[in-house]
């Protein structure tokens, strides 16, 4: 019996490979949220119908494939994998269980960028959120960070950059943001837009459209684009005239809602607004990089999230209703069911509550739903 | 504080333990009998009813204190299974209407737990294990409700009472279990 690391399994789960996963939480936990990829075979039978022993699910196991087990922590995979090891069959345990899972984030190389620096996406592939690193000439920018801030910082150690700047898109509702935390480690400038900052208990910068943040000497460029309609304040970024920042106001198979900071009534107009007239005046070559993806469908085969703009104009549905009022009725009368404790969530991340981490792992339980489709 | 019939402590532990140690505990109870669970990991909130229901036990309710859940679980009682015998019922529906008419009572002879978490505004609780002791105290000339869970023990205790020469005995069905109606809950917990 070996363990094995939420890492190894997202790059199984990048690559699809087989992988055949007997998830021993409870069926309300499993049905919630799992392990999802395109070659990974399920079966949800709860540790604690194991105790006596596991004759009555052989039938179900495969022989000649290695059984992934998998729990909340780790505690009861470890028990049943041991049942299992024992009994002669191939099996492993996910080490830290379903919250290493969420919280593994897996860095991938987006690319290089004209003078000299390069841009890094983490995809955090448990929760579907998506994070940023832009680095140049030393210094590094961290776009949309998770609370596992130091995963950034290591990061940066490796490459030899330092984090200067930190941004976020948006005020988030589906997970809480590692901004405020990395800023102040690093001794970094957090930018937030100010109409989403309006309540929150720290200083920030603000975000205007025509001031430019430059990353190193060479000068990569990250340009503010008002962008309201996910919130009233969603700013998008251009990074180095080549990368759209979307945040959580396109994906690559989906748009964003407008009802989780207010009214989507309020809003839908400013989010037609955005999709249709402010990003239609950009050039269609930019990679956009979303804040989230939804479906596993959603990742390339290097394990990016990113398409071309002129791409999804041409193929995301959201992108593509002519008829306003038909958009409106996508936005608003298709609300799929709002993310585990985003209310809280979002006091979290204006600082005026200040949850310990366990309490935050709680928070953030289950999928993010920041789209409409 | 909620009377129980015995107390496992699972505080510090981690899943898989506390549904461990309660299962063994739970086979050395009688039938009926409900054990206090103490647990400090939140995830056996969700488990410890999940395995309840799975292995047919009562999963009663739950009261969090600081970092301590109290959980209360009623150990399966095949006599639950039982068909019922007594022969004067009445439906839950017609019970409110029942209980505005003077000289009535309402006994609920579910477990002190079980009342404690939920039950309806004026009843008084005589469980099933004390009423032929209780049941001197009352007026035979009253008009006796009688409810439980799924009104099997309240069949029971109807029998005892129209045995002890109490005429005007009344099980109420199905009982708590499908109860729509005003409750009360005195533990501050969740059921």
């Amino acid at each position: 019996m070996r363990a094995i690391q939420a890492s190894e399994v997202a790059k199984k789960v990048i690559r699809e490979e087989p992988l055949f996963i007997l998830d021993v939480r409870n069926e309300d936990a499993f049905k919630d949220w799992k392990i999802d990829g395109k070659q990974v075979r399920h079966m949800n039978v709860p540790y604690f119908e194991l105790l006596d022993g596991i004759e009555e699910i052989e039938d179900s196991l495969p022989k000649d494939q290695e059984i992934l087990v998998v729990c909340a922590k780790e505690g009861s995979s470890i028990m049943v994998a041991d049942m299992l090891d024992e009994e002669g069959y191939s099996v492993a345990y996910l080490q830290g269980g379903m919250k290493a899972w969420s919280e593994h984030l897996e860095p991938v190389k987006v690319g290089d960028l004209k003078s000299g620096g390069e841009l890094y996406q983490f995809v955090r592939i448990g929760k579907g959120c998506l994070s940023y690193m832009v680095t140049s000439d030393g210094e590094a920018a961290v776009v949309d960070a998770t609370r596992m801030t130091n995963v950034y910082s290591e990061f940066a150690d490796q490459l030899g950059v330092k984090i200067t700047h930190v941004l976020d898109t948006h005020l988030h509702a589906d997970h809480i943001s590692g901004g405020r935390k990395l800023a102040e480690a690093a001794g970094a400038t957090y930018w937030l837009p100010p109409k989403d900052a309006e309540e929150v208990t720290f200083n920030f910068a603000a975000l205007e459209e025509d001031a430019s943040i430059q990353i190193g000497k060479t000068k990569i460029d990250i340009q503010p684009l008002y962008s309201p309609g996910h919130t009233i304040g969603s700013t998008s970024f251009i990074v180095d005239d080549s990368y759209l920042m979307t945040g959580d106001i396109l994906f690559i198979d989906s748009i964003g809602r407008p009802d989780l900071a207010g009214l989507a009534e309020d809003w839908v107009g400013d989010l037609r607004e955005s999709l249709y007239s402010r990003y239609q005046e950009l050039s269609e070559e930019l990679i956009v990089l979303p804040a989230h993806f939804m479906i596993m469908d959603e990742l390339n085969d290097d394990g990016s999230v990113a398409e071309k703009l002129g791409v999804l104009y041409e193929r995301n549905h959201g992108l593509n209703i002519e008829d306003e009022e038909q958009f409106r009725e996508l936005v608003t009368g298709n609300l799929p069911p709002q993310p585990n404790a985003y209310q809280e969530i979002r006091q979290t991340n204006m600082g005026k509550v200040q949850p310990d981490e366990e309490t935050q792992r709680e928070m953030e339980i289950g999928p993010n739903r920041c789209a409409v489709r | 504080m909620i009377q129980t019939d015995r107390m496992l402590d699972a505080k510090g532990l981690a899943c898989p333990m506390p549904i461990v140690r309660t299962r063994k505990a739970m086979k050395d109870m009688l039938e009926g009998q409900v054990l206090e669970v103490q647990s400090t990991d939140p995830g056996t909130v969700a488990d410890l009813q999940a395995w309840a229901k799975s292995a047919g036990h009562h999963y009663v309710g739950n009261v969090q204190e600081a970092d301590v859940w109290h959980h209360y679980v009623r150990k399966a009682d095949n006599g639950e299974l039982q068909e019922k015998k007594y022969p004067v019922t009445i439906m839950n529906e017609q019970l409110t209407d029942k209980l505005r008419e003077p000289n009535t009572v309402l006994l609920d002879v579910r477990e002190p737990t079980e009342y404690a978490f939920s039950h309806i505004p004026g009843a008084l609780s005589v469980p099933l294990g004390q009423l032929e002791e209780k049941a001197a105290y009352f007026d035979k000339n009253q008009n006796i409700f009688v409810i439980c869970r799924t009104g099997n023990r309240s069949d029971m205790a109807c029998q005892t009472l129209s045995e002890a020469g109490f005429e005007f005995v009344t099980n109420v069905v199905p009982g708590m279990s499908g109860w729509n109606g005003d409750t009360e809950n005195t533990t501050g917990g969740t059921k």
